[in-house]
C-alpha cells in the first residue's frame, strides 16, 4: 500500500516537471523579450541620464522620476509642476475616458441589435465587426485621416452641401484623436457587449412587459443589469489601449496635441531623456494596472452576485 | 381582427444607432479602397478608375522589400509562437489545479496587458544595448520581440480546442501500449490541428498588422510593410499608400475569413 501510495507521488512529481518543461520555451520567450526588459527598464528609470541617449550606467539618480512631475528653473531653480507632461497626463486620461462613454453609446444598440437577430443572420453580423477588428491599426488611422482632413468626405460633403464655406479643421486637434480612437476600438465594445446579450434570456423581458414596465425601464432595470459584466468588459478593453495610445495620435493629432505614448517616444527620440522616458512608461503602465484591478474587483463581485 | 404585434425585443432608436455604427466601421475603409484606384495623382480629386498606383507600388523596390521582410518576420514569429504556445497550452490546460498553474496563465498573457508603447520602449532599451554588445543587428530582435506577443493569441484558440477534447481517447491509446510521443502524434495532434492552424494564423496576422513593437527594434533599413507606411503617411501622402494599404487589407480580410470558417467548423 506505501509503495503504491509513493509511486503514484512519484508519478505525479513527474507530471509537474513535464509540465515545467513543456511550458518552458513559451516562458523564457516572454521572459525575455516582454518581462524582463520592463525590469531592466524599471532599472533606467533611476539612473542619470546619458548626454547623447541612454543613461549613465549604474549611476543613480531621482531626476527622471522627479521631471515626470516638476521642473527646475534653469536660473532661479524654483520648483514647479511640470505642466506640460501633466496637461498631456489628463488629455490621455480625457480622451480615453470620452472614447470609452462614446464607444458604450454607439456599441450597446449594435450589440442588443445583433443579439436580437434571427439566429442565423448574427454570425453575418458578428463577422462584419470582427473584420475592422483584425485590419491593420494602421491602415484604420490612415482610413480615418481621410475622412476628416480638410480635402476629406466629411468637408467636401459639408461644403457641397452648403451648410459651410471654409473646411473644418479636424486634423491635427483633439477632435481627430477622439474620431481616430473612437473608431478603432469600437468593435472591442461590441464584441464582449454581444457575448454577453447572446446569452440574453428575453423571458424576463417578456416578464417586465407583463409586469406594465414601459421600454425604459426594461433597459434600464432589466437588460442593463444583467449585461453589466459585457460592459465593463469592453470598456476596459477600450479604455487601456487608448491610454497607451500612440499610433492615433501620431497620425491624427500632428505634433502638438501629445498623448502619453507620444510623450514617452519623444523622451527616447529628440528628447534624449531616456530615464524620464522610462519613469512616464512605468507611470502609463501603472495607471493600466490601476484600471485592470479595478476590472477584477468589479469582475468577481458581479460574478459572485450571477453565482 | 388584426392584432398589433408587440416586439418585446425591440428598443427605440436602436436599430437607428447600430446602423450608424456599421456606418461609422466601413466608410473609412470604403474611402481608403476607392482611393486606390484613383487615376490621379492626389487623394481628394477623383480622375477617373485606375490600376496605376498598384504597379507603382508594386514595381518599388522599397515596397517589395518591406512586404518580402513582414511576410519572413510574421512566419518565424507565428511558427514560433505557435509552437511554444501549444506546448504550454497541453500543459495548462485538463488537469487539476497545481502550484505554478495561474502563474503561467499571468505569464503568458502578460503582454496583452501591458501598453505596447511600453513594451517597445523596454525593448529599445535592452536591445540597443544587445546590438552594441554582440554586434548583430539582424531580424532576429523583430523575430524574438514579435514571438513573444504573438504567443498569448496562438494560445488562445489552442487551449480553448483542448478544453473541448476529454482525455478517453488520449488514455484508450495509453491502454493499447501507445507511448506517450505515439499518443501524441497520432491521437492528440491530429485531434488538435484545427485549434493549432486557427493559432497559427492569428498570429501571423497580430505579427502582420504589428506597428509600434517593430519601429522601436528595428535596425535602420529594417522596415515592414507597416512601419514603411507610417513613414510615407508623415510624408506626402499619394494614392500609392492607398493601393498598399489596399493589398493588406484584402490579405486581412482572407486570413480573417478562413480563420472564421476554421472556427466554425469545429462544432
Amino acid at each position: 500500500m506505501a509503495t503504491a501510495a509513493e509511486t503514484a507521488r512519484q508519478g505525479e512529481t513527474e507530471t509537474i516537471r513535464r509540465r515545467w518543461l513543456l511550458s518552458a520555451p513559451a516562458l523564457i520567450i516572454i521572459f525575455v523579450a516582454a518581462v524582463g526588459p520592463l525590469f531592466v527598464m524599471l532599472a533606467y528609470s533611476f539612473m542619470a541620464r546619458g548626454d547623447y541617449g541612454d543613461v549613465k550606467f549604474g549611476q543613480f539618480s531621482l531626476d527622471g522620476w522627479f521631471s515626470v512631475f516638476f521642473q527646475r528653473d534653469v536660473f532661479d531653480d524654483t520648483v514647479t509642476l511640470a505642466e506640460a507632461h501633466l496637461s498631456i497626463l489628463w488629455r490621455s486620461l480625457r480622451l480615453s475616458l470620452i472614447t470609452t462613454v462614446l464607444t458604450v453609446i454607439l456599441g450597446f444598440p449594435t450589440a442588443y441589435f445583433i443579439a436580437t437577430r434571427p439566429r442565423h443572420t448574427r454570425e453575418i453580423w458578428v463577422f462584419l465587426v470582427t473584420i475592422p477588428f483584425w485590419t491593420n491599426l494602421l491602415i484604420r488611422t490612415f482610413a480615418m485621416q481621410q475622412v476628416i482632413r480638410n480635402e476629406g468626405v466629411i468637408n467636401t460633403l459639408l461644403r457641397a452641401l452648403g451648410i459651410i464655406d471654409q473646411p473644418l479643421q479636424i486634423m491635427y486637434t483633439d477632435w481627430a484623436i477622439l474620431f481616430g480612437m473612437v473608431y478603432v476600438y469600437l468593435p472591442l465594445m461590441v464584441l464582449p457587449l454581444y457575448a454577453s446579450m447572446e446569452k440574453l434570456d428575453f423571458r424576463l423581458i417578456e416578464a417586465g412587459y407583463d409586469l406594465y414596465a414601459g421600454r425604459l425601464s426594461v433597459l434600464w432595470r432589466i437588460v442593463i443589469p444583467l449585461v453589466k459584466p459585457g460592459v465593463i468588459a469592453g470598456s476596459i478593453l477600450v479604455f487601456i489601449p487608448s491610454l497607451g495610445a500612440y499610433v492615433i495620435p501620431r497620425v491624427l493629432g500632428g505634433g502638438k496635441n501629445l498623448m502619453l505614448g507620444n510623450l514617452i517616444e519623444m523622451q527616447f527620440g529628440s528628447g534624449r531623456n531616456w530615464p524620464l522616458g522610462a519613469a512616464i512608461s512605468i507611470t502609463l503602465m501603472v495607471l493600466v494596472m490601476v484600471a485592470l484591478l479595478f476590472y477584477v474587483r468589479n469582475a468577481s463581485k458581479s460574478g459572485a452576485q450571477h453565482g | 381582427m388584426a392584432k398589433r404585434h408587440f416586439d418585446i425585443k425591440a428598443q427605440p432608436g436602436f436599430a437607428f444607432l447600430a446602423i450608424l455604427t456599421f456606418a461609422v466601421l466601413y466608410l473609412p475603409i470604403a474611402t481608403l479602397v476607392v482611393y486606390a484606384f484613383n487615376a490621379s495623382d492626389s487623394v481628394s480629386i477623383w480622375g477617373g478608375f485606375s490600376l496605376k498606383w498598384f504597379v507603382e507600388a508594386w514595381n518599388n523596390s522599397a515596397v517589395q522589400d518591406a512586404a518580402w521582410r513582414s511576410l519572413v518576420i510574421a512566419f518565424f514569429a507565428a511558427a514560433i509562437a505557435t509552437s511554444a504556445a501549444t506546448m504550454a497550452a497541453i500543459a495548462t490546460t485538463r488537469t487539476e489545479p497545481y502550484r505554478g498553474l495561474g502563474f503561467k496563465y499571468a505569464f503568458i498573457n502578460q503582454p496583452l496587458m501591458v501598453p505596447e508603447i511600453v513594451t517597445a520602449v523596454a525593448l529599445l532599451i535592452v536591445f540597443s544595448r544587445l546590438k552594441v554588445w554582440t554586434g548583430y543587428s539582424g531580424l532576429g530582435y523583430l523575430i524574438l520581440a514579435h514571438t513573444a506577443f504573438c504567443i498569448p493569441f496562438a494560445y488562445l484558440p489552442i487551449r480553448a480546442r483542448l478544453e473541448s477534447m476529454d482525455l478517453t481517447l488520449e488514455r484508450a491509446a495509453a491502454d493499447l501500449y501507445a507511448t506517450p510521443w505515439m499518443t501524441f502524434r497520432r491521437v492528440t495532434l491530429p485531434l488538435l490541428r484545427p485549434g493549432i492552424i486557427a493559432g497559427f494564423m492569428l498570429a501571423f496576422v497580430i505579427s502582420l498588422d504589428d506597428v509600434v513593437i517593430t519601429e522601436f527594434v528595428k535596425s535602420g533599413g529594417q522596415d515592414t510593410l507597416p512601419t514603411y507606411m507610417l513613414g510615407q503617411i508623415r510624408r506626402t501622402v499619394t494614392p500609392e499608400v492607398n493601393a498598399i494599404a489596399t493589398a493588406f487589407l484584402a490579405l486581412s480580410v482572407v486570413l480573417v475569413t478562413a480563420f472564421f470558417f476554421i472556427n466554425r467548423q469545429k462544432t
